[in-house]
């Protein structure tokens, strides 16, 4: 018999049979492991969560107060069944990381998403030597190439200075979950109130709470006085584009962070007035550099370019396969649950407190 | 070039009128004059070609990025747009950009047609390294053209009435017509008086709105002229300094075409200009537009084409008077002087009026209104009397009040990503209907009619249900219905259905129906036998 390969696609997780655990699946199932917060990786109804301690405040806030939730940190090792465990930095938002799966001398990697480059907020990435990775390939086209952070951080700056002398509301739009918060850490926040959307002040607040260095945000309510808006930040989720909610700012420009933006047909679509390339994503160079670091004798693509991407690393030397996976949709269930919070309105932060108290099925004997 | 690329950047990412038009007249105001002509030339479409293999291109820029071909047209289907995938591939090089003009550079093209295939490789490799990502998307528009940034000419004819502060009608007019950035300067073409004006310069088109909600709301019946509104070729015929010159409404000059028409040179007074249609025609009435289909194209008109869909022109307004511009007189007037024309011109099987519909009231026409495919019309033309002749798309004086589309309810079979604005999206799709083997028969492509919102969600399904891919196209599970709108419908030796139909549009999601609930073939024939 043909031995079983340590991880499995399901195609509802990635599932180590030895051990019997799941990698951010999409079913509830007994043990889930969650490389992070983003909604199309962490899932509801699972028995038993283990995430980095980063994570806890959003996966909580998300899953539901009560999951039964044990966190570890960078590096610390956990035995399953004789399958030996731990989680190391992705780079991709607070609490990002890559699994890293060690059993009878074979290591395997899942990276969940990642970028290199350093934003600030989440812990950088550090390359983990493995003989099979799972990678994603949500940029693996060479199209996608990032300019450094710190120079999109600056067309923002300037973006927003424009808009100040012009008396027009600057309104940013990106995933409240990563985007955000490695926007206020790296823009010149000029010691004004920044104004933001439930969704990001949730989120934020949620953070602030937990102990993470983030400005205070200021809520946009029915009640706040729209002359306020004039020449000021205001944070919003893209799910807020096109609603009423954002007409109260007029005039305003509306600026979008996202790594799309690279595209000029993505850019029109949108119809935003500036489009801002910024991603939380490996682009074309570091895809392939963060492949070469891991040392790996085999690749296995999921969510993104994922036929391109491994058909041009078995053309340069790298077996590859491509998997399908239910990831990568973070648009829509970032529109999913804004539009909840938009629903919500002014009070979302509060009635997000009172809906925590769903039931979760504790068992004490999880991880 | 800078200047010239970020108006490009501007205008690709506004899509409000006002704003393109205030960019362009800035532009206007600003650039060079020997830069503003080549601006023009663009706008209008006039971009010379520089004997350039857009696969030699893709190569050369495939080689300078470091991938394999197949990854080249991997990015080239992501993008959408072959002059930005490059911009995106090449290493960037440049930061800063390049201090050539937009016309230095286009000298430095204009070394291309020349050149052996080395130099030319050498030639537009030197050039994307001096330029920065934005540059090079705009060098390579100027290199190998589609210039879609959603600019029309009226759009610009708007703009640099404003800049130069002259009259609409008199810069429409000279952007019209033959004229190439080489052989005249801006000086020349757009200031001057007038005087160069060419004989073959024909008038801007006067178009019609599609008529709002009920016919009567136009006022008086009285008021008002009606003609069948014909399928054919809008054109201009223009007979100046003794020479015949006919231009079709895409601004193309096709005298030869249709040398039917040429007698006009030898029975027209000169100094005349007629608009109208031109349509095939035998024993006294129209044909169906796809005869006419047959010859559009086509260089060498046989001897068989022109004895199968010979042409006729169907004459409904006259703009130009023994070398008077007649456009400021009324409808009534003009009609009367194109009467009295055609009243003196022998043979006239081939010139024909376009015959005013005799009715006293509005009633009369909405009984008649149904008769418009028996006719080989697609509906009428509803024109004010007391209207002047005017420039463009204007509301108020012409209305066309057209047919119901046909239709049919058909089921979404093939999709395949669009380009520019939709790149990323399935926009593209093929419909199909039930055949006699109880199979799904593809029968119409169609593009638009689609909400943002509904691309979004047809998107969505069809990233979720693709069953099989062909290159880019993606087979698609059969589960939506659409209805599918068209204009005409015919028989058809080149489609599997056997059926070919004319301007296919969707005209709405019929989310309540199931793919079993789809139209048949069978109902395609009957709408086929009702309409021939």
């Amino acid at each position: 018999m043909p031995k079983q390969p340590l991880l499995q696609f399901t195609g509802k997780s990635i599932y180590c049979a030895v051990a019997d655990v799941h990698i951010d699946p999409w079913i509830p199932v007994g043990r889930a492991i969650i490389t992070h917060a983003h909604s199309d990786h962490a899932r509801w109804g699972s028995r038993h969560y283990l995430a980095h301690k980063d994570s806890e405040p959003i996966l909580r806030l998300r899953l539901g107060r009560d999951i039964n939730l044990q966190t570890v940190r960078y590096g610390e090792k956990f035995m399953i069944n004789g399958v030996k465990f731990s989680l190391h930095p992705a780079g991709h938002i607070i609490g990002s990381a890559q699994v890293r799966v060690e059993y009878q001398g074979e290591v395997w990697v899942a990276s969940g998403d990642y970028k290199l480059e350093d934003d600030h907020f989440a812990t950088p990435f550090e390359p983990v030597k493995c003989n099979v990775f799972i990678t994603e390939s949500t940029f693996g086209l060479p199209i996608y190439k990032w300019q450094p952070q710190q120079q999109v951080m600056s067309e923002i700056d300037d973006w927003w200075a424009q808009n100040r002398a012009d008396d027009k509301a600057s309104v940013l739009m990106g995933y409240s979950l990563g985007k955000m918060q490695r926007i206020l850490k790296n823009i010149q926040l000029q010691d004004a109130v920044i104004y933001a959307h439930g969704a990001i002040y949730t989120v934020n607040e949620r953070l602030r709470e937990a102990g993470f260095g983030l400005p205070e945000l200021t809520l946009v309510t029915r009640e706040t006085d729209r002359k306020l808006f004039k020449g000021a930040l205001v944070l919003a989720p893209p799910s807020a584009d096109g609603t009423t909610w954002i007409r109260k700012f007029a005039p305003y420009s509306v600026g979008y962070c996202s790594g799309w933006m690279a595209l000029r047909g993505a850019k029109n679509r949108r119809a935003v007035d500036q489009g801002f390339v910024l991603s939380d994503h490996v682009d074309w160079p570091d895809l392939n550099r963060a492949v070469k670091e891991t040392g790996a004798e085999k690749v296995y693509v999921t969510h993104g370019y994922t036929s391109i991407y491994s058909r041009w690393l078995n053309e340069n030397g790298i077996e590859a396969a491509e998997v399908n996976t239910m990831y990568g949709n973070e648009d829509e269930n970032e529109e999913e649950e804004t539009v909840q919070d938009a629903a919500a309105g002014q009070d979302a932060y509060q009635e997000h407190k009172q809906e925590l108290g769903g039931e979760v099925n504790a068992d004490k004997d999880g991880f | 070039m800078k200047q010239f690329a970020d108006l490009f950047m501007n205008l690709d990412r506004t899509n409000k009128t006002n704003a393109k038009v205030d960019l362009l007249k800035n532009y206007f105001l600003t650039a060079s004059d020997e830069d503003k002509l080549w601006a023009l030339t663009l706008f209008t479409g006039r971009r010379p070609s520089f004997k350039v293999n857009r696969t030699q291109v893709k190569e050369w820029a495939a080689e300078e990025a470091g991938i394999p071909m197949w990854l080249f047209q991997e990015s080239y289907h992501s993008v959408g747009d072959l002059g930005e995938t490059i911009s995106l591939l090449l290493p960037r090089t440049s930061i800063g950009g390049s201090d050539k003009s937009l016309s230095e550079w286009f000298h430095y093209l204009g070394m291309l047609p020349g050149m052996t295939d080395e130099q030319k490789r050498d030639h537009i490799i030197q050039a994307w390294m001096q330029l920065s990502q934005h540059e090079i998307f705009v060098f390579n528009k100027l290199l190998m053209g589609s210039f879609r940034i959603g600019v029309s000419q009226t759009l610009v004819v708007r703009a640099l009435a404003e800049a130069t502060e002259t009259d609409t009608n008199v810069i429409a007019h000279r952007v019209m017509g033959q004229w190439d950035p080489l052989g005249t300067t801006f000086e020349q073409l757009i200031l001057d008086k007038g005087e160069n004006d060419n004989a073959s310069r024909p008038y801007p088109f006067f178009l019609a709105y599609p008529i709002e909600g009920d016919v009567a709301d136009l006022g008086e019946a009285s008021d008002w002229f009606a003609e069948w509104k014909w399928d054919g070729i809008r054109s201009q015929i223009i007979y100046r300094n003794k020479e015949l010159f006919i231009w079709t409404r895409g601004e193309e000059l096709s005298t030869e075409k249709f040398p039917e028409l040429h007698f006009l040179s030898d029975v027209l007074p000169d100094g005349t200009v007629l608009d109208g249609e031109i349509v095939t025609y035998a024993n006294g009435r129209p044909m169906p537009f796809n005869v006419l289909q047959t010859r559009i194209g086509r260089k060498n008109l046989s001897k068989k084409v022109l004895e199968e869909a010979p042409v006729a022109f169907l004459a409904y307004d006259m703009l130009e008077a023994n070398g008077v511009d007649i456009r400021g007189l009324t409808q009534e007037q003009r009609r009367a002087q194109l009467e009295a024309l055609h009243a003196n011109v022998p043979a006239q099987g081939y010139f024909n009026l376009s015959p005013l519909i005799d009715f006293q009231d509005w009633q009369t026409l909405r009984h008649l209104h149904p008769q418009s495919r028996e006719n080989i019309a697609e509906g009428f033309m509803i024109k004010r009397k007391a209207g002047t002749y005017q420039v463009g798309r204007k509301k108020g004086d012409w209305w066309k009040w057209k047919t119901d589309p046909l239709s049919v309810d058909a089921v979404l079979i093939y999709a395949q990503k669009g380009s520019g604005r939709r790149a990323e999206l399935f926009t593209d799709y093929t419909f199909a209907v039930w055949g006699d083997d109880g199979k799904l028969v593809p029968f119409a492509k169609a593009y638009s009619g689609l909400t943002d919102a509904e691309i979004g969600q047809v998107d969505y399904f069809i990233k979720r249900n693709v069953l099989e891919k062909f290159g880019p196209v993606r087979t698609v599970k059969p589960e939506l219905v659409f209805e599918i709108g068209f204009e005409g419908i015919n028989e058809s030796t080149r489609h599997k259905s056997g059926i070919a139909v004319r301007f296919p549009r969707i005209l709405r999601w019929r989310k309540d129906k199931k793919a079993e609930e789809a139209d048949s073939l069978a109902s395609l024939r009957e709408i086929l036998g009702n309409y021939k």
